[in-house]
């Protein structure tokens, strides 16, 4: 007995005594380091200002959730890495051109409005980062859609503006895309590598892919919602994506333009707003694919993941409530309470 | 090849290396032993020694009350010194015998019949209850209730429960490896009891060599299969187990009765064949000492009341790290407060966690509603919901989210990343409403 330390302090707490190393701050993290080759071709393509952009957008998220905190006494929580995830989300979804003062508001209304005064992390409705973006869409729609050429080089400063690839395809069909992009294969490849106009983060598609690779790969997402969100967006633009005639669409220009990978695999899949529930997922992700399609083909906008997902966010409690998991071993209860 | 399983669990490390190859050794004889009552689920026994009484080893001193309820013996030779109440491993009191040892080890009566096979049921069912014996994998449910199935519940199936899935316990897989034929003798003594002419012993898959000598066991029985199973924790709880083996799913709040099987553990399985064949009842058991924070662990077979302190002083000691005393595994087993509790009939491992490798109260965070919980959660429920609700307050609307289906089994309190009590708020809710 005397060789054991009877003095011992032992720590008493009730099971299970091990956790796994996962965390809050690693996901988030994990989730920005994902957006980090999309950021690079963003800065590659839209020059210096870009960074300018997303660096704003990135310290004013972090410094909004700062103050709102402190201000009110609650535990500061910035370093788990989701104000500088919505920071960054929101950048990526800014033109290039726009002045320095509104990354500031968007980030306001994406950290402050949409998150913290819902609760916090966890307990936002929407996405914070598109809610930003939708903030600035409505309130600055001059400065939210003028868009730049994108340039080779990092450093060119007076870039010509001109239309994003949806913009034309709305306004002058897919005969005057092909046109401004020399042929198919030619548009294809120059939407692959991001060299189009478009937001700072979403026009590389090949970044963006490698990014949502290495999320899938460490089981951060799950296929559910990007396969749901893009092959119903594929199959509509495949069959109403022409005019006046059926299955003739394109599905591969609107697979890699506008946001819709950017919003598939880093958007929608965000976790407080989507579904838990893998059948939810599923939902969820057909709605913001059905929605997306719906208002770029019918709506006043050329693009629609933001307000799909922002739309797709409101049916999440629904859907939630409708689609609880099956209990192990429950439909044998249920066949046996009908006899 | 896909190895059977279930849908859900988590793969937490499972530190089995530290004891896996240490053979069972016996435990130096305890001073005195403080034998609990109370060490089953169902009624305590009642005392049928008195202070300053002699008894020998397997002398009753508490005989049960009730049918749910288990004899508990002498588990040495000498003389009662103390009856009273004692803290147990789960921290509550219980009514207790001291004994202190002579010594001796003199047994009131052990003989050998080796045609024990040829004894009708009953009288190996009443063998079984007379040993006192236990569910040994920690639950301690009286095994001669499981044996006794009512007729509207036909058996078909016994499985054996070698999955082990808890980490760093190695106790079942020794004694797979080392008595195989004990093992497979006390399943066979089980089906004969339960009339059934299937047996199944199911083996998680980071134990081939256990896998190996139990199917090198049962060569020569043409009902007795051996079932590899994925390593992944749940894998040893009864639902998973019999969905992996046989592919039955218990229905919710149900039995394994309900769909034809009973399940034992390895360590209850010995104990019944022990109990058949020399009436031996149930007053030691494997118990693996194991953890980064011991100096030498061991499997060793351990009298029943040997207070945890003298097997931390026979494995060497706590090294400098030593934080936490757990019985039975990191995922379901008790932290200790006190190393002055007494291994019991369900006591499977002592494991001493190093300061590192310790959960307590911590700051936790918001549920972010990854899913992850929900993924792995192995009955199918929504572990998020229900520590959400609970932590509100709204106990009454977590019978929405299936509460009660919850085994504790934590898994979710595992996997979470914002580190949420989820298993700690469900059973807070389960002790505020009603079922």
């Amino acid at each position: 007995m005397d060789t054991v330390k009877k003095e011992h302090q032992l720590i008493v707490s009730v099971s299970p005594h091990i956790k796994s190393e996962e965390t809050t701050s690693r996901i988030m993290w994990s989730v920005n380091a994902a957006l980090l080759p999309a950021t690079v071709m963003g800065a590659y393509f839209f020059g210096p200002r870009a960074v300018f952009i997303l660096a704003i957008a990135i310290i004013a998220a972090v410094l909004s959730e700062y103050i709102f905190q402190k201000s009110l006494n609650r535990k500061v929580s910035v370093n788990d890495g989701s104000a500088f995830l919505t920071g960054l989300l929101l950048g990526m979804n800014l033109p290039p051109s726009v002045p320095f003062y509104i990354p500031i508001v968007g980030s306001f209304a994406a950290v402050v409005i949409t998150k913290q005064l819902f609760g916090g992390l966890g307990f936002n409705v929407f996405n914070p980062a598109l809610i930003g973006r939708a903030f600035l869409l409505i309130s600055f729609p001059k400065l939210m859609t003028i868009w730049k050429e994108p340039t080779a080089a990092f450093i060119q400063f007076d870039a010509k503006t001109t239309a994003t690839p949806l913009g034309i395809l709305k306004e002058e069909g897919v005969a005057k895309l092909m046109e401004a992009f020399g042929d198919n294969i030619s548009l294809y490849t120059q939407l692959f590598t991001g060299h189009r106009a478009g937001s700072i983060g979403e026009t590389s598609s090949i970044a963006l892919l490698i990014g949502a690779a290495f999320l899938l790969y460490r089981g951060y997402i799950s296929w559910h919602i990007p396969a749901s969100f893009l092959g119903t967006a594929a199959l509509i633009a495949w069959i109403f994506g022409t005019k006046g005639a059926l299955f003739a669409g394109d599905p591969i220009v609107h697979l890699l333009s506008g946001g819709m990978l950017l919003g598939a695999f880093f958007m929608a899949t965000d976790y407080v707003t989507c579904r838990s529930v893998k059948i939810g997922q599923i939902l969820f992700g057909i709605g913001c694919g059905f929605l997306t399609m719906l208002i770029r083909l019918k709506g006043g906008y050329p693009e629609g993941v933001m307000f799909a997902i922002l739309i797709m966010n409101c049916f999440s409690p629904i859907i939630d409530r409708g689609f609880k998991t099956k209990v192990f071993g429950a439909r044998k209860e249920i066949k046996e309470s009908k006899k | 090849m896909s190895l059977a399983t279930f849908k859900g669990g988590i793969h937490p490390p499972d530190k089995k290396d530290i004891s896996k190859d240490r053979s069972i050794s016996p435990a130096k004889p305890p001073k005195r032993v403080v034998i609990p009552l109370a060490q089953h689920i169902g009624a305590p026994c009642k005392l049928s020694v008195i202070v300053g009484q002699e008894v020998k080893k397997g002398e009753v001193i508490g005989a049960p009350e009730g049918f749910v309820s288990a004899p508990v013996h002498s588990s040495v030779s000498g003389k009662v010194i103390a009856i009273g109440e004692f803290p147990n491993a789960m921290g509550r009191m219980v009514m207790s015998v001291v004994i202190e040892n002579n010594g001796k080890e003199e047994w009131t009566s052990l003989k050998d019949n080796p045609d024990y096979m040829k004894l009708p049921p009953e009288e190996l069912r009443a063998k079984v209850k007379d040993a006192g014996i236990v569910g040994m994998g920690g639950a301690a449910f009286p095994a001669h209730v499981k044996l006794s199935p009512p007729k509207e519940k036909p058996v078909d199936v016994v499985i054996l429960n070698g999955a082990e899935c808890e980490p760093y316990l190695t106790a079942d897989y020794r004694l797979m490896i080392e008595r195989p034929q004990e093992v497979v003798e006390g399943l066979k003594v089980l089906m004969k009891i339960l009339g059934v002419n299937k047996g199944f012993i199911g083996i998680e898959n980071n134990k081939p060599d256990a896998v190996e000598a139990m199917k090198n066991a049962v060569s020569g029985e043409s009902n007795i299969q051996v079932c590899p199973l994925e390593v992944k924790y749940p894998q040893g709880a009864e639902k998973m187990l019999i969905k992996a083996a046989v592919g039955r799913e218990v229905p919710p709040r149900g039995l394994p009765m309900d769909v034809g099987v009973v399940v034992h553990n390895i360590g209850t399985a010995t104990a019944i064949y022990e109990a058949a064949r020399y009436g031996k009842p149930l007053i030691e058991r494997v118990v693996t000492v194991t953890g980064e924070g011991i100096k030498e662990p061991k499997n060793l077979m351990v009298k029943i009341g040997t207070l945890v302190s003298d097997l931390i002083e026979e494995c060497g000691g706590f090294k400098s790290e030593a934080a936490k005393v757990v019985s039975g595994g990191p995922m379901m087993g008790f932290a200790l407060y006190s190393l002055d509790v007494p291994v019991t009939k369900g006591t499977s491992g002592i494991l001493v966690l190093p300061e590192e490798g310790v959960v307590h109260a911590e700051e936790f965070g918001p549920c972010i509603r990854c899913g992850r919980c929900i993924d792995i959660c192995p009955m199918g429920l929504m572990p998020s919901m229900l520590s959400i609700l609970s932590e509100k307050g709204f106990y009454e609307e977590t019978k929405e989210y299936n509460l009660f289906d919850c085994f504790e089994c934590g898994s979710c309190t595992y996997v979470c990343p914002s580190k949420r009590p989820i298993v700690q708020l469900v059973r807070l809710a389960k002790s505020l409403v009603k079922p």
